[in-house]
């Protein structure tokens, strides 16, 4: 460079560097150019998309259920249209005016109105305020009328589920609810978000969840960066879900389980031809209507805190020692290892076996018994002597047979299969031999055998037709066709006759007999101890140490039609529980009688099951104090029942070497039976 | 092209050239700010044409100085505004807070603006008034460097690294157009560059931190700092090359988009004209910096020289930053638009600056015509 700088030196620096600023200048004007081309043109169509996703917002509207049905298409859960009003308070335009309008025609009070206005003042301005939910018709229509002047006010009708029986289906259908954290967890859908959206949490509403669901519907709204809704672009309509239809018949269902009235206990009702389980009602019950809007701390404390265990599905998960209604079936095996049914065995109240002495259950003894006999007097000494001969191996495998210890292809949650015992079992459980007195008691239904009320009913329908009878739950329009048990055509009948005799004859469940003059119905007492005789007599006492009352049976007996179980837990012997049987079967085949039946009952009780149910709750919310723990999510309330039913009839720790005194079979026929 | 001959004087020797596009811009400016405000002509747009209709006004009554007085107003105008932004400093320390402004009732007066202008100017005279021998000496450098550290000190302080950069960037254009060595660029741009990760770490603070790392990966913190540059780009991507139409840019009216009416003006723009919109603004821009330059290169003193390229690079450098970050090619340093984003202060700094051309090009007008 020019080593003397002169102003005209000077004066060419800076023009030629003026220049490269306004070539670099430029060329950064045409790199802005560039760029923005590039983001405008190349990348036009990605950001046109972001700008897109930012604008608009989907709004889910939640499916309506599909809904439950039964056998002849009667609802067992529905949607109830649910109407709602809702406010905008930005939309709104004289707040404390619309407030009255709407305060009046709703019927509030002036403490709801204050509630209102206070909630209005406390919104964020876009989101909607609810101002009432579950309204009728007519309130309804009252708002939508006015609407023109009450802008800002929006009537909107949803949908709740809705069973109409109410408690009679709880534990059968079960109920729904808002899903959870973890079922979003696991199944992550936008629509398990959507408020308004329920889920089954429990029975069938759980099991046939997908297929009830339906695909929610959409609103497609423009919104602000903060979320508030600007308006609406397009709305799609949901579709409901598909119905699941049941073999339940609802009449009978809620009949049955209005029933069992105060008892603790379960029926279970079964179409001997084709296995639809008609009837699974187990009681106290909850009302799943109430569960679906979240469970209330008041009302879970006072099921949680009730000892006949309303959350607790008996039918499935609750197991009890068979007693007597196991010996047809051990009937059953004695012929099937070839004893002649006609032959007898002299019952003079007791038996020696070892060095025990076993007792029957009447004291005077039977006399001479032959198996039929032994049947519908229930007679104990005759079991314990022929089961002596055949031992206990065949008994064990003819129980199974017949349904015991067995879990079938249902859509529930959890069934129980309880215990049918034998010398392996006992060996491997207790590491002990099988003893001869373990096969008097099983015999009788005792010492470790266990039943669900489900596996009763399966068998006295396997019993009623000597068939493979399978239950099952939904109708899906098949006729099943079921194997032969293997049964001759004569010892069939021979049963069938004997457990008429129980009923109709000389046995022990006389007043079971049906107020129908053509048609007979056959069955099975049974009265299962729960505690030693030292403790209680069984009858009286504390509830908990009560006898349980069973009886199985089927109608007509010569041709049979229906079979099921009654199981009445406590009930103080098998007197509690063919009653209930008698007037269940009276109802399905002349509903007019049974109700009436049902309704001397009913009067003496309080009301129908919802009735009591909501009495029950009321009495229980004035008594209880606020200091009420919080229930807990379904989930774990689900698991919490399940692991108490397990423990309740969990096999005994230890081996069980108790003689079983075998308690009166309560109420035979006749005066002069009775002990 | 300079206007016809035939016209009277004061309409001939009227700077049309810069006056034409400005108006044009302002005006679509303006356009833009309603529809920033919602289809609305308050509060933006109107006080943004006023505001240029008052500083258009007081560059053409700067434009009639005589290059005697501009020259003589340096020092004491560099020294006024020093104080004026030490005056801010005792404030904000008083207040308790970080302050930019002075409250003087009828405006908010933020001194580091005026600095902007202020640095060329006192630069340009200090040149001019430096022998011709001298400009090898390290008194051309020391002196305009220790000139240019004062106020960026001071608005560092505030803290505002946007402005400072500014006033940095407005000072080493004229010194560069001065004609100090080229090695001292040379030597500062190596210094620069291993200054610039001791400044990143030691300098900044962690909010200015967190941009630089946000500009180099947006989508690092899509809901925090690198929002803005996320929602401009898709604003401007989204528009594609004809725009959604005036007022239905839903970037800008759902306020997806940040600022839509000051930093973030040009994407608000083009969201809603598009690629069109956005060629018509580099092109204003570019029509303007043209004059400056060229008004520049035709000075006919040092002095006026260097004032003009200094101005013009000023404006050059608001438009430049403000660009390249809407466009996610630079951090967020909250720059505005000049002439388009709604604000006083810019609209102030740029109408001193283009008031400053005109002035120079009436110097230049009036030595040629003395010559004829």
């Amino acid at each position: 460079m020019d080593r003397k700088l002169t102003s005209n030196s000077l004066k060419q620096t800076f023009d030629r560097r003026s220049f490269a600023v306004g070539s670099i200048q430029g060329g950064i004007g045409l790199l802005l150019a560039a760029r923005m081309g590039y983001i405008a043109v190349a990348e036009n169509e990605k950001y046109e998309m972001e700008a897109e996703s930012n604008r608009v917002n989907l709004t889910l509207i939640p499916p309506r259920r599909g809904w439950i049905l039964d056998r002849n298409g009667s609802p067992l859960a529905s949607n109830r249209a649910d109407f709602r009003v809702d406010i905008i308070p930005e939309r709104l335009e004289d707040p404390d005016a619309t407030v009255e309008v709407l305060g009046d025609l709703l019927n509030f009070t002036d403490l709801e109105k204050a509630d209102l206005r206070d909630r209005l003042e406390d919104s964020a301005g876009f989101a909607a305020v609810p101002v009432a939910n579950g309204l009728d018709y007519e309130k309804f229509a009252a708002v939508s009328v006015r609407i023109p002047e009450l802008p800002g006010v929006i009537p909107q009708r949803g949908y709740s589920r809705f069973y109409p029986t109410g408690p009679s289906v709880g534990h059968l259908i079960g109920y729904v609810g808002a899903p959870s954290r973890e079922e979003y967890d696991e199944d992550q859908q936008p629509l398990l978000l959507t408020p308004g959206f329920k889920l089954g949490k429990d029975g069938i509403e759980k099991q046939f969840e997908q297929r009830l669901r339906g695909a929610p519907g959409a609103r497609r709204v423009e919104v602000t960066a903060s979320g508030r809704i600007v308006r609406d672009l397009e709305t799609r309509d949901d579709t409901q879900g598909d119905p699941v239809q049941l073999t339940i018949d609802g009449p009978l269902q809620d009949y049955a389980a209005r029933r069992l009235g105060l008892e603790s206990g379960s029926v279970v009702v079964m179409d001997c031809l084709t296995g639809d389980l008609l009837c699974m009602a187990s009681m106290p019950s909850f009302d799943p209507n109430s569960f679906s809007d979240g469970i209330g701390r008041l009302e879970y404390s006072m099921l949680r805190e009730n000892e006949r265990v309303p959350l607790r599905n008996k039918v499935l998960q609750g197991l009890y020692p068979p007693g007597s209604t196991v010996k047809p079936t051990v009937g059953m095996a004695l012929l099937g290892q070839g004893i002649d049914p006609d032959e007898t065995v002299f019952c003079g109240g007791g038996l020696r076996v070892g060095n025990r002495v076993f007792r029957c259950w009447n004291r005077r003894g039977h006399g001479q018994t032959n198996l039929a006999k032994a049947i519908y007097q229930s007679c104990d000494v005759y079991f314990y002597s022929m089961s002596q001969r055949i031992g206990m191996p065949p008994i064990a495998s003819t129980c199974r047979h017949y349904g015991m210890q067995q879990q079938f292809d249902l859509p529930v949650l959890n069934q129980f299969y309880g215990t049918v015992p034998d010398p392996e079992w006992k060996q491997e459980k207790y590491g002990r031999e099988w003893q001869a007195f373990d096969t008097v008691n099983a015999t009788i239904g005792q010492g470790y055998m266990l039943a669900s009320p489900l596996q009763l009913a399966v068998m006295a329908s396997r019993l009623a037709t000597a068939n493979v009878v399978t239950p099952r739950l939904v109708l899906d329009g098949r006729q099943p066709q079921f194997e032969e048990m293997g049964l001759s055509q004569e010892y069939k009948t021979y049963v069938r006759q004997a457990m008429s005799d129980v009923v109709n004859g000389p046995g022990t469940a006389g007043r079971a007999r049906l107020p129908i003059e053509e048609i007979k119905m056959a069955g099975k007492t049974g009265t299962a101890q729960v505690v030693g005789l030292n403790l209680s007599d069984g009858k009286s006492g504390p509830w908990q140490y009560r006898d349980h009352g069973l009886f199985i049976f089927f109608a007509p007996f010569d041709n049979p039609r229906y079979a099921g179980a009654v199981v009445i837990e406590h009930g103080g012997g098998s007197g509690a529980a063919y009653p209930v049987a008698r007037d269940v079967m009276t109802f399905l085949f002349d509903p007019q009688k049974g109700l009436d039946a049902l309704h001397a009952l009913e009067a003496q009780w309080g009301g129908t099951a919802q009735q009591r149910l909501d009495a029950q709750y009321q009495s229980y919310a004035t008594a209880a104090g606020v200091d009420l723990p919080p229930a807990p999510p379904p989930i774990t309330l689900a698991q919490q029942v399940d692991a108490e039913a397990r423990a309740a009839t969990q096999d005994p720790d230890q081996p069980d070497d108790r003689v079983f005194t075998p308690r009166g079979e309560a109420n035979p026929r006749s005066e002069e039976t009775t002990t | 092209m300079r206007g016809e001959i035939s016209l009277p004087a004061p309409i001939a020797e009227f700077p049309w050239r810069v006056v034409i596009p400005l108006t044009l811009l302002v005006g679509f400016g303006a356009a833009v700010l309603d529809s920033a405000a919602g289809g609305s002509f308050s509060p933006y747009a109107d006080s943004h044409l006023i505001r240029f209709a008052v500083f258009l006004v007081m560059a053409l009554v700067m434009s009639y100085f005589p290059e005697d007085w501009a020259r003589m107003a340096a020092i004491p105008g560099y020294v006024a505004i020093l104080l004026l932004l030490v005056a801010v400093e005792a404030v904000g320390q008083l207040g308790g807070g970080s302050q930019r402004w002075l409250e003087l009732g009828f405006m908010r007066l933020q001194p580091s603006e005026l600095m902007k202008p202020g640095i060329v100017l006192i630069l340009a005279a200090f040149f001019h008034s430096l022998p011709v021998g001298m400009i090898g000496s390290w008194r051309a450098l020391l002196v305009p460097a220790g000139l240019i550290a004062a106020p960026m000190g001071l608005v560092l302080l505030q803290p505002d690294l946007g402005t400072s950069l500014a006033i940095a960037f407005g000072g080493i254009v004229v010194m560069f157009l001065a004609g100090i060595p080229q090695k001292w660029f040379i030597g500062g741009g190596i210094a620069g560059v291993l200054a610039a990760p001791l400044a990143y770490f030691f300098v900044l603070k962690p909010y200015q931190q967190q941009r630089v790392l946000t500009f180099l990966d947006p989508a690092s913190d899509p809901q925090g700092s690198g929002y803005h540059i996320i929602q401009s780009k898709i604003a401007i991507g989204s528009g594609g090359i004809t725009g959604k139409g005036f007022g239905e840019g839903s970037q800008s009216q759902l306020d997806y988009l940040p600022e839509p009416h000051t930093d973030f003006v040009f994407a608000t723009m083009a969201e809603e004209w598009g690629l069109i919109g956005g060629l018509f603004v580099l092109l204003v821009f570019g029509i303007v910096l043209r004059w400056g330059l060229i008004t520049a290169r035709e000075g006919t003193t040092r002095f006026s020289r260097l004032l003009a390229g200094g101005m013009t690079a000023t404006i050059f450098f608001y438009v430049s930053v403000n660009l390249m970050m809407v466009m996610g090619l630079a951090p967020v340093v909250g720059i505005p638009l000049p002439f388009m984003s709604h604000g006083g202060s810019s609209m102030m700094t740029n109408m001193i600056c283009v008031g400053a051309l005109m002035m120079v090009e009436r110097w230049n007008r009036h030595s040629t015509s003395s010559g004829f």
